[in-house]
């Protein structure tokens, strides 16, 4: 089914012209990724601490907020990607009609919809820079291996840009995306390692965390932060490319089956 | 000649339904083709196969003699499209918008400036470059969507009801700008709903309604066939005339109240009208476009 004609480098104008955009707004844009973690850090960090002893992760004995610090960045990972192949490529495609006009050219449907995905993946990546600065400045992230979390935040973004973009090709009305939202994206927030191991989980639920790609992302996280994790990191990356695949041959499905009439 | 769409025997179907039904006809190099029709008449679909936007169902569908489907790129480089919704980009300003498509079509960034300067120019907007799409007025965002479809110095130009919901003033403006741009040579397809403005610019149009070509031709030539030089509308025509009209065979559309008469050449109808059968209010005047168009298509409403 994949034609190759109809993938090219092209799709780097419709992720340049996102730059373009972002290039207007990012002050604003900036403040999220620089203050989310300083407010996780202190709530949890300040807050938790006293509750909570030291986490056993990986074969290493964390403080709680060492444990969380690398999950915050994946799952900013995960929410600025998600949310701008959802809310925001919904708006571009049925509000604005960007998708139509670019359809004029000699861009193929395809390579929007790539660069769709391969610009939230950048969104990804320019919070996490920013969370990596800060969390490394509080002395939770160990270097030069913390500085592969921006890679990894690219990767990341991709898979959870690609199931954005398959919800966009099917939902109907833009506020129907709080079902993904509501279904899928809380509950992985919350059970997919990020605030207490998985391990802690009965041993009947931990599979469905396994499912989760935030778990296995978080994983990676930790594994280029504090060098340890869970399972073996090949695994991680095996399962991340194959979502992000598998997510993205149903997203241009979709996508076709919605603007190709 | 060299001939620039060539279509046969076209069908769209949407589940089950025939938008566009085996319709044939081409388009030369630098002609001015029309596309007219009520609503729903299947104008739009037969323009988004055009620019590759939507697969034909069947049907042959040749453009610059190559095949959407396999050399869609190639294609599309050397098309210019305004469609019929706005598609213009609101996250970037004027100026934004014209340099944004020009990386669409990969045209190196130095060319894209100068273009962009130009169209400007030649549309009215370069005191605009720099506001905000949503700032400017429906006329404005028109010129600059055909500004836009330029960029490329396309061969071929698409414009898929360029003056809809326009006042007066822009969409003369517009048909301005059109003329001018004919007189470079380059090949216009245009779906409109103003007869006025598909006789002024049209060399030759169809007329399409329920997915079919009724007829093609030029503007005057269509009228010639199909209405006559000149029409009469009787007011509150009465029996007699009614007969008059049967047993004679002229050419007529009854509305009950108002009865139109296409006037044959040479048989003095307007004196024997005028004469005899003028009740209440009777208007003799040339034929248009519109009425070989509502002639054609009938005069019920399309919803």
């Amino acid at each position: 089914m994949i034609d190759s004609a109809l993938f090219s480098w092209r799709f780097l104008r419709v992720w340049k012209r996102n730059l373009v955009v972002y290039k207007k707004i990012w002050k604003v844009n900036f403040l999220t990724p620089l203050f989310e973690p300083l407010f996780y850090i202190l709530a949890f960090g300040l807050g938790f601490s006293g509750l909570i002893d030291n986490v056993k992760y990986g074969g290493a004995d964390l403080s709680y907020t060492e444990f969380i610090a690398p999950a915050l960045i994946a799952t900013a990972v995960m929410w600025n990607a998600f949310f701008e192949t959802t809310y925001a490529s919904f708006v571009r495609m049925y509000y604005q009609k960007t998708f139509d006009g670019m359809l004029a050219t000699p861009l193929s449907l395809e390579e929007i919809i790539i660069a769709e995905i391969t610009w939230s993946a950048t969104k990804s990546v320019g919070a996490a820079t920013i969370m990596l600065i800060v969390l490394g400045l509080m002395g939770f992230i160990q270097f030069p291996l913390g500085l592969l979390l921006i890679p990894l935040a690219f990767f990341g973004g991709l898979a959870f840009g690609a199931i954005g973009m398959f919800f966009t090709g099917i939902i109907p009305t833009i506020d129907m995306f709080n079902l993904p939202i509501f279904l899928f994206i809380t509950p992985m927030f919350l059970f997919s390692g990020t605030f207490f191991p998985v391990s802690n989980l009965p041993v009947w639920v931990q599979p469905v965390a396994l499912a989760f790609p935030l778990y296995h992302l978080v994983e990676l996280a930790r594994r280029f932060s504090i060098g340890t994790s869970e399972i073996s990191p090949i695994i991680n990356i095996g399962y991340l490319t194959v979502f992000f695949l598998f997510f993205t041959n149903l997203a241009l499905g979709a996508m076709r089956k919605r603007l190709i009439q | 000649m060299d001939k620039i769409i060539e279509i046969q025997d076209l069908i769209k179907q949407f589940n089950g339904f025939k938008a566009v039904n085996e319709i044939s006809f081409s388009v030369n190099r630098g002609e001015f083709f029309g596309l007219l029709g009520p609503n729903g008449a299947g104008k739009t679909t037969t323009i988004r196969m055009l620019y590759g936007f939507s697969p034909p169902t069947q049907g042959k569908l040749r453009i610059f003699g190559m095949n959407i489907n396999t050399d869609f790129r190639k294609i599309k480089a050397k098309i210019g499209v305004c469609q019929q919704e706005n598609t213009l980009d609101p996250d970037l300003s004027v100026e934004q918008n014209l340099h944004v498509f020009a990386g669409y079509f990969y045209i190196p960034k130095k060319e894209a400036v100068e273009r962009t300067r130009e169209l400007l120019d030649f549309f009215a907007l370069s005191h605009k470059k720099d506001a905000k799409v949503m700032e400017l007025s429906g006329g404005m965002a028109r010129r600059l969507t055909l500004a836009r479809s330029l960029i490329n110095q396309p061969e071929l130009l698409i414009l898929d009801e360029p003056t809809t919901g326009l006042d007066p003033q822009s969409r003369h403006q517009v048909w301005e700008k059109l003329e001018e741009l004919k007189k470079t040579g380059l090949t216009v397809v245009i779906t409109t709903h103003y007869m006025e403005e598909a006789s002024q610019l049209c060399d030759r149009l169809v007329i399409m309604d329920h997915g079919k070509i009724l007829v093609d031709g030029s503007p005057k030539d269509l009228i010639d066939r199909h209405v006559g030089k000149n029409i009469i509308e009787i007011e509150g025509p009465d029996q007699a005339l009614i007969e008059y009209v049967k047993e004679h065979a002229i050419e007529h559309d009854d509305l009950g109240r108002r009865l139109i008469l296409y006037e044959p050449e040479g048989k003095g109808l307007n004196n024997i009208i005028r004469e005899q059968f003028c009740n209440e209010k009777c208007t003799y005047r040339n034929s248009s476009l519109e009425d070989v168009f509502l002639h054609l298509t009938g005069r019920e409403l399309r919803e």
